[in-house]
């Protein structure tokens, strides 16, 4: 018997994530592993050693995991985007559905489009959802970006709450930008480096 | 001509001030007059530009100069030929630092007027100093392996006697996260498109120490980047976008529409910054901190055949660095794949012109370090670098 393929879903959108493992589980695929968090994503990535990547288009992580991918032994194994640049009508049907996929060289092609069809089959399903849903979403993720923000910089700078928030506030205002924007990219940035 | 004689482009971007081009000829009826309809998709990194160009969403994408060259010699993912059919412009990046890193380099020697040279050599006498104390490597960032902004600080380095690869790290980060990245002492230092020095300069939170002009003078940054499919199937509306982008060019280089192309450039559909952020570049005039000096910079030249006319010098050029650096081993049947990639041909058709009458001074003799590029001989020009992977 083959053995489980280890599958990678890195999706800071929890709802669409889970609704792509839910169906990779009913495929019968058990180890499907998600990534939220983007903190600490590359040494994540060297500890799980997955089969296969599947990775939202919108994460701006993706010119830095595909560098990681050339250049950083933390990798072990070689990694390609999608699994046979021949199969064109996948690999745009992936791009069009907002979703892209990276597999360890050498994996059979049977063994790797079913993932890929249902990785984009749930991202379209996702894409239906009523947009009621995702503000609500929203407005729950901003506060919640903000206080992770703020745990950065008490975290890096040793200040107190208060002040990491001051912080924020006089970035944001002096660059002429929302709260949120700049804890945004200060979370996002956090992430990509701190590996 | 009537409304069905009008066809439609699809032209990804990254907010970038080099996307201007595209902007303003979408925005300001430059496509329009060329009976062109072109709509702008912004996106969130150069691997979704690359692919939705393979895949055929977008029909041509501001891209980085090296990407056309990557994806026909097939050494990224998704590869399809492609070719730079023009460039969006000359200049473009500089490297700052954080203001930390600049009162360590101050206090070595540092040229404040960004002279690469001497402001090189501070960091070099700097990132062996920090290496003797056992303190760890500077850290720096750019925005893609395959760009202008990465061979571009590692030529720097490199010509100071810094390892690249081995005396300092290089991390890859999208251009809008830099500013905060430094802020936050998550790297030292980084090498991209204005206007996301100049935001670091105004917030009081980094200082440019050089920039790309003075490292490889009057050299391409972005190019309109078209799959070979695309341009063969559609010459005619191939050559009407670059009319309409070369008429875009005239009217950003004109003084008087500067305050203008800053608001139009700001706005929240591409940069989404201040107009204040993209003037500095604009005007060729960076302010290296924030209480200066302020230095003549061609960070952003337009219009004029030498600023958009396809090179294969400068092909050759970006070649010869991914050979150095180990993006590829040197392959002579690579060579006439990379002239033609940036052959001046789709140009020259376009404006009804002879390719002779395009070609500029050597583009070779223009680095900072004056080690002179021998287009004729790229394996010997990589190998006579002391410093390469």
């Amino acid at each position: 018997m083959t053995p489980a393929l280890s599958i990678l879903v890195i999706d800071d959108n929890q709802i669409r994530a889970s609704i792509i493992e839910q169906g990779l589980r009913d495929a019968g695929h058990f180890r499907v592993i998600l990534v939220h968090e983007m903190d600490g994503l590359v040494r994540r990535i060297a500890e799980i050693d997955p089969d296969v990547i599947v990775i939202d288009l919108e994460n701006p992580n993706r010119d830095r995991l595909e560098h990681m991918f050339q250049v950083t032994r933390a990798v072990q194994r070689p990694i390609a985007m999608f699994v046979d640049q021949s199969d064109a009508g996948s690999i745009e049907a992936a791009v069009e559905a907002g979703v892209s996929a990276y597999v360890v060289d050498g994996l059979k092609k049977e063994r790797v489009k079913p993932i890929l069809d249902m990785a984009i089959s749930r991202f379209r399903a996702y894409s239906r959802l009523t947009a009621e849903l995702e503000e609500a979403r929203n407005e729950l993720a901003e506060r919640k970006t903000i206080d992770r923000a703020k745990g950065i910089l008490m975290k890096t700078r040793g200040i107190s709450e208060d002040e990491a928030y001051r912080l924020l506030r006089k970035t944001a205002m002096n660059q002429s930008r929302k709260i949120i924007e700049v804890a945004q990219s200060l979370v996002i940035a956090s992430g990509l480096l701190g590996d | 001509m009537g409304q069905g004689s009008i066809d439609s482009v699809v032209a990804g971007f990254i907010p970038l001030l080099d996307s201007a081009l595209l902007v303003v000829a979408a925005t300001r009826g430059f496509a329009e007059d060329q009976n062109i309809d072109l709509r702008l998709i912004r996106e969130t990194s150069w691997a979704n530009i690359r692919d939705r160009i393979a895949v055929g969403h977008f029909d041509v994408a501001h891209m980085l100069g090296p990407m056309p060259i990557a994806a026909s010699l097939k050494i990224t993912t998704l590869a399809v030929p492609m070719k730079a059919a023009m460039f969006l412009g000359l200049g473009g990046n500089a490297i700052t630092v954080s203001s930390a890193l600049w009162a360590d380099m101050q206090a070595e020697g540092a040229d404040e007027a960004g002279e690469p040279g001497a402001t090189g050599l501070a960091l070099a006498r700097l990132v062996r100093k920090r290496a003797d104390a056992g303190r760890p490597p500077l850290r720096f960032g750019v925005v893609h392996p395959f760009s202008g902004h990465a061979y571009e600080l590692r030529y720097w380095l490199a010509g100071v006697g810094i390892h690249p690869d081995r005396d300092v790290e290089i991390s890859i980060l999208p251009p809008p996260l830099m500013p905060d990245a430094l802020t936050m002492h998550q790297i030292d230092g980084y090498c991209v498109g204005e206007p996301w020095n100049t935001l670091s300069v105004i917030g009081g939170r980094g200082r440019i120490v050089t920039f790309k002009e003075a490292i490889w003078r009057a050299s391409p940054e972005k190019v309109l980047g078209v799959t070979d499919s695309w341009a063969e199937r559609n010459p005619d509306v191939l050559h009407r976008l670059i009319r309409a982008l070369m008429q875009a060019a005239d009217w950003c280089a004109d003084p008087a529409n500067l305050e203008d192309l800053a608001g139009l450039l700001a706005g929240p559909e591409f940069l989404d910054c201040t107009p204040a952020a993209c003037l500095p570049a604009l005007r060729g005039r960076l302010s290296l901190g924030r209480e200066g000096p302020e230095v003549e910079a061609d960070v952003f030249r337009v219009s004029g055949h030498e600023a958009h006319c396809p090179d294969p010098r400068h092909g050759l050029w970006f070649y010869s660095q991914m050979v150095r650096w180990g993006q590829t081993g040197f392959v002579p049947a690579h060579l006439p794949l990379v002239r033609a990639i940036y052959s001046p041909d789709i140009y020259a058709a376009a404006l009804g012109i002879a390719p002779p009458a395009l070609r500029s001074a050597d583009p070779g003799s223009r680095f900072f370090d004056g080690v002179p590029f021998d287009e004729a001989h790229v394996q010997d020009y990589v190998n006579g670098f002391a410093i390469r992977s």
